[in-house]
């Protein structure tokens, strides 16, 4: 394979991943703001905000911190690169320079998923915003199930490792976010305000259904945290994406006969994750925890572009 | 007259290359005044070289060479034996006919006042008698420096200037040459006429003329080359036959050092 | 213009209606409602705009990728009609190679004063840099694309001759997947031949050509300039077709006269490349000093014999506009014969005879500029005012050499959906000829570009033109007609059977 189609399919996947992510992320704090009965409001978008690190570029826009503005700046801003439209551009972009290399039905997908943003997009009301949120991932799925009924070849196998590297960093900054939220005034630790953030990190990572089936002692952070941690049951976990990231990794090299530094650094993490305990992190700090986890994920994705000579 | 020329070329880079694909023309090749006794292409750093022939006829190397480098070398050694003929070549390898010659490109281009120029020199004379009158012409007109030809400097850009270098002698040349009917070329080579050590090998002109073949004109020495001179390669015009033409990989920006030695004996 | 147009379908255009071979396609295109094709030509533009089968609209952003129009009702040819057609394409590609071995070698046609020598040497698309090189096997135009117009059943001229990257076969196999699935029941009415085997025949072609001594099985791939070029999905499509590579000039290193591509696992040997760039961007080193785009030593590896160049480099000036007037000479020059397929007449004013004849006929002819491009520099003498012709008159008598005249031509129509129904519109057509170690062989359809405006002879995409199926019926009992012959040799046969 090309060195640039893996360098494309690799940033593919991440880019699709990304813009499926932040989808989930509107949705979640769209529903904690408005479909709640204890509306969060601007807490609410000012969380959403700093999960992907973009607090200052927000303010940077000079927009005011309203759902709409924050809508349309996570949504569809054509100068925020890091708003969906941007991302499925980029995925788009990535995918146009590997077509041969997808299926049409995976190629329709993104495609489509761009063309939801065809037009120019407005201001949108939350009814709006819950449409397009839904197109968009209904075509990412779309697109997941188009790449899993791909021949499982060295093209999907570069797609899932962009993937993967792109959740585990997703999930970690979901997490943290927890950090960064102070509680409002006079509410509790273990309060509603408190249980609803807690419910909509699950929202995001669509494990609400997943946590009640797993801990039967209700919804407390110790539970979430080791769920989105150390579960590899869910498939949005870090534990569970750092170890499809050694998957993906793993058939590469079985393909080519050969291995580097990225698969090293991979399963050394996988270890290293499975020996981890929940308390322990939390104990240790899990802020600390998960910065480091976003800071070695990094490395690996430099690892990954040195072995499969990206440049 | 026997010519030894060493010719050193460096490039210096300010990161490194991953990889330096560079294409010479710097093999002379034998014709009836000029035998190559010794010819050697030297580079500096592992490098593979591939023999070839372009449309012109001219000798070339390609040269491939792995980064990462800081800079390239490549020395040109060699001596070559030459007779006098005035000015007319014999025995040239000439896989083009002549009137292609007289296609103009953007650095040979004659723009009006050229033209005229070229018109009221030649006017009324033979066609050899012409091309003489052109070569004084030019030679008395403008001051010759030595420096590094401008980049991407015009024959018609020159034409207004007093002072200008070899290369832009023999465009200027070309160009008229062409204006008026007279199929011409760019030629480099090395000629032990000049100042040693110069920042460029050196550039000059032929022409064509019906019943005589391809004659060479120097202006830069007002003269048609003789023994003195060394042919390596021809084109339409001087980047078309530059000494080398070169591609890298890699950041950064490249300083180019050139050296000629030419020495004679009669 | 006095009488009506030929219409492919409905023959002269009296009340009568359709042609006799084709009255079924006509009864189909009565019984079919308009709200029928329409919504089945939506349903085609539809799938056209997912696959991303778009073309860029210069100076417009990304989201203006438009496709290009579809209309549903198909352009037909009759087996015996394409079967000369065929024979004509053949012989012009023929020609067409034979002149670029000899143009780049031994100039044959100069030396014998068929053509001027200045037409060629003073011509830019005439590349000295790549003379003397021979292409593995001796094949240079492996692709072509004859622009054909036609004024009756079997008046078929060239209007212009495509030898460099000619495109548009995404469209040919694009639109006839579009037909077989919106209107099955025409292939059940018409044996229609198949032209979905291209892609096969093409790598066929790439492979016969590959340098000798690469051993088994040559690697080709398709270059492109990049996913922002216009014609980017044909690329990835001829390339997905064919399961070879989709390169860019960066994927592509020389090293010791030997092409290789970047891969994950190191650098692979390449022994074809189909190019979809233009010369000026094959190899900085050779071309275009100033540009640093490009594979640099590519032309070194090409003149070393270690891999082919689809269509080789130099070709230009085997379609350029100057020499156009004189292919009629150059197909007789190198195959002995005349034409089969004429050149729309044309006048060149440099000889005084023709111009004599444009003068007195200026009223009725177009003159074009020969170095004019994009309808500059053109007079149309039936819609011309007096000015302008007289203007025209002065500018031929100051510089004939500069201008070519040819007759208005009444090109032929075809039923095509609009906005008011079915009703005739102006057609030209693009088939494409393929040249292998092997022979020449034409594949059974073609580009049909269609003038979507009432009376338009404007067929291009950039001004509202739109694209048909085109479709060749076989000849009774399953014969296919195929046109086989060695390069240089006249020889064209018919093989039975199917299978292409």
């Amino acid at each position: 394979m090309l060195s640039r189609t893996a360098a494309s399919l690799y940033w593919l996947g991440r880019y699709i991943e990304r813009a499926d992510f932040i989808a989930r992320l509107v949705e979640a704090t769209l529903r904690l703001d408005v479909l709640s009965t204890r509306s969060a409001g601007e807490d609410a978008w000012r969380t959403a905000l700093s999960v992907g690190e973009t607090s200052e570029a927000f303010a940077a826009s000079g927009s005011p911190l309203t759902r709409e503005d924050v809508v349309h700046f996570l949504l569809a801003s054509s100068a925020h690169p890091g708003s969906i439209l941007r991302c499925l551009a980029l995925a788009r972009d990535n995918a146009r320079a590997v077509r041969t290399a997808l299926s049409r039905e995976a190629w329709q997908a993104i495609n489509g998923a761009w063309l939801i943003f065809d037009q120019r997009m407005g201001r949108l009301d939350p009814t709006a915003t819950l449409a397009v949120v839904d197109a968009v991932k209904a075509e990412t799925r779309g697109f997941e199930g188009a790449v899993h009924r791909m021949l499982r070849n060295q093209t999907t196998s570069f797609i899932r490792l962009g993937q993967a590297v792109e959740r585990t960093d997703n999930t970690a900054r979901l997490l943290d976010v927890k950090y960064h939220i102070l509680l409002p005034e006079g509410e509790r630790v273990g309060g509603t305000v408190d249980r609803d953030q807690w419910t909509t990190i699950l929202q995001t990572v669509s494990a609400v259904t997943a946590f009640r089936w797993l801990y039967n002692d209700g919804l407390n952070p110790t539970n979430v945290i080791d769920l989105l941690l150390s579960r590899v049951e869910l498939p949005r976990s870090i534990a569970a994406s750092i170890e499809e990231t050694v998957t993906a990794l793993t058939a590469l090299a079985r393909a080519s006969g050969t291995q580097g530094e990225a698969d090293r650094m991979a399963r050394t993490r996988q270890a290293r994750v499975a020996r981890t305990r929940t308390g322990d992190v939390i104990a240790a700090g899990l802020h600390q925890h998960l910065q480091a986890l976003i800071a070695e994920n990094a490395h690996l994705h430099d690892a990954i572009g040195r072995q499969f000579k990206f440049h | 007259m026997r010519l030894t020329i060493d010719h050193r070329t460096t490039y210096r880079f300010t990161a490194p290359q991953g990889r330096v694909v560079q294409l010479l023309r710097m093999t002379p090749r034998d014709t009836h005044d000029q035998t190559v006794a010794e010819w050697n292409i030297a580079v500096d750093c592992d490098a593979r070289l591939r023999q070839h022939r372009d449309g012109f006829g001219n000798l070339t190397t390609m040269l491939y060479a792995e980064g990462p480098l800081d800079a390239i070398e490549i020395t040109v050694v060699g001596e070559v034996v030459t007779s006098s003929s005035s000015g007319v070549l014999h025995g040239t390898f000439e896989p083009l006919p002549a009137p292609l010659f007289l296609r103009t490109t953007p650095p040979t281009h004659a723009e009006a006042a050229l033209t005229a120029f070229a018109r009221e020199t030649t006017a009324d004379r033979t066609p050899i008698a012409a091309l003489h009158a052109l070569n004084a012409a030019l030679h008395e007109r403008f001051a010759v420096v030595d420096g590094r030809p401008e980049p991407g400097l015009t024959a018609t850009a020159a034409f207004v200037r007093d002072a200008v270098t070899t290369r832009d002698m023999a465009q200027m040349f070309i160009a008229a040459a062409r204006a008026i009917g007279v199929p011409a070329r760019y030629v480099t080579g090395y000629c032990d006429a000049l100042p040693n050590g110069r920042p460029t090998p050196h550039g000059w002109a032929d022409a064509w003329v019906d019943g005589l073949g391809w004659i060479g004109f120097d202006p830069t020495l007002g003269l048609s080359p003789e023994e003195h001179h060394v042919r390596v390669a021809v084109a339409l015009d001087a980047a078309g036959c530059s000494p080398v033409a070169g591609s890298r990989l890699g950041e950064g920006r490249e300083c180019l050092d050139v050296e000629v030695q030419v020495s004679g004996q009669a | 213009m006095g009488t009506a147009p030929f219409d492919e379908i409905m023959g002269a255009g009296d009340a009568d209606g359709a042609r006799p071979e084709l009255r079924e396609l006509c009864g189909w295109l009565t019984d079919t409602p308009d709200g029928e094709l329409r919504r089945r030509q939506q349903s085609a533009e539809t799938t056209f705009r997912q696959l991303g089968i778009t073309f860029a609209v210069y100076g417009e952003s990304e989201a203006s990728e438009r496709i290009i129009p579809f209309d549903i009702v198909p352009r037909v040819f009759l087996a015996d009609e394409w079967a000369r057609l065929s024979e004509g394409l053949v012989q012009r590609v023929e020609a067409i190679n034979a002149f670029l071995v000899d143009i780049y070698g031994e100039q044959r046609i100069l030396k014998e004063g068929v053509l001027p020598a200045d037409l060629i040497l003073g011509n830019a698309q005439f590349r000295p840099e790549i003379a003397g090189i021979r292409p593995p096997h001796d094949v240079w135009a492996h692709i072509c694309g004859i622009d054909l117009v036609r004024t009756g059943p079997d008046d078929f001229f060239v209007l212009e001759d495509n030898a460099r990257t000619p495109s548009g076969v995404s469209y040919m196999l694009e639109n006839r997947e579009a037909m077989v699935r919106l209107c099955p029941e025409l292939f059940a009415k018409f044996r229609v031949a198949a032209v979905d085997s291209y892609p096969d025949r093409l790598l066929e072609t790439m492979r016969s050509v590959a340098p000798r001594g690469c051993g088994g099985r040559p690697t080709c791939v398709v270059l492109t300039p990049g996913h922002y070029n216009s014609a980017y999905y044909e690329h990835s499509f001829l390339a997905d077709s064919m399961g070879v590579e989709l390169v860019e000039a960066a994927d592509l290193v020389v090293d010791d006269d030997v092409v290789y591509m970047r891969t994950i696992e190191g650098r692979v040997r390449v022994d074809v490349i189909y190019r979809r760039v233009d010369d000026d961007f094959l190899d900085p080193l050779v071309f275009r000093p100033d540009s640093m785009l490009g594979v640099p030593g590519l032309i070194a590896a090409y003149a070393a014999g270690n891999v082919a160049i689809i269509n080789a480099p130099g070709n230009g000036i085997a379609d350029d506009k100057a020499i156009y007037s004189y292919m009629p000479e150059i197909v007789k020059f190198y195959s002995g014969s005349e034409a089969r397929l004429p050149n729309v007449e044309t006048y060149r004013c440099r000889e005084p005879e023709a111009l004599r004849y444009v003068l007195d006929h200026l009223d009725e002819l177009v003159v074009k500029l020969v170095d004019g491009s994009g309808g500059y520099g053109m007079l149309v003498g039936p819609t011309a005012s007096k000015a302008e012709v007289e203007r025209f008159r002065a500018a031929l008598i100051a510089q004939p050499e500069r201008y070519i005249a040819q007759p208005t031509l009444a090109l032929s129509t075809v039923p095509t959906l609009v906005e008011q129904g079915v009703a005739p519109r102006h057609v030209d057509f693009r088939p494409f000829v393929l040249s292998g170690a092997k022979g020449v062989q034409v594949v059974p359809g073609g580009l049909t570009r269609v003038a979507l405006r009432e009376g338009s002879l404007v067929v291009n995409s950039s001004q509202g033109g739109g694209t048909k199926d085109s479709f060749v019926l076989m000849a009774e009992q399953g014969t296919m007609t195929q046109s086989m012959s060695g390069i240089g040799g006249g020889m064209t046969q018919t093989l039975r059977g199917g299978m292409l």
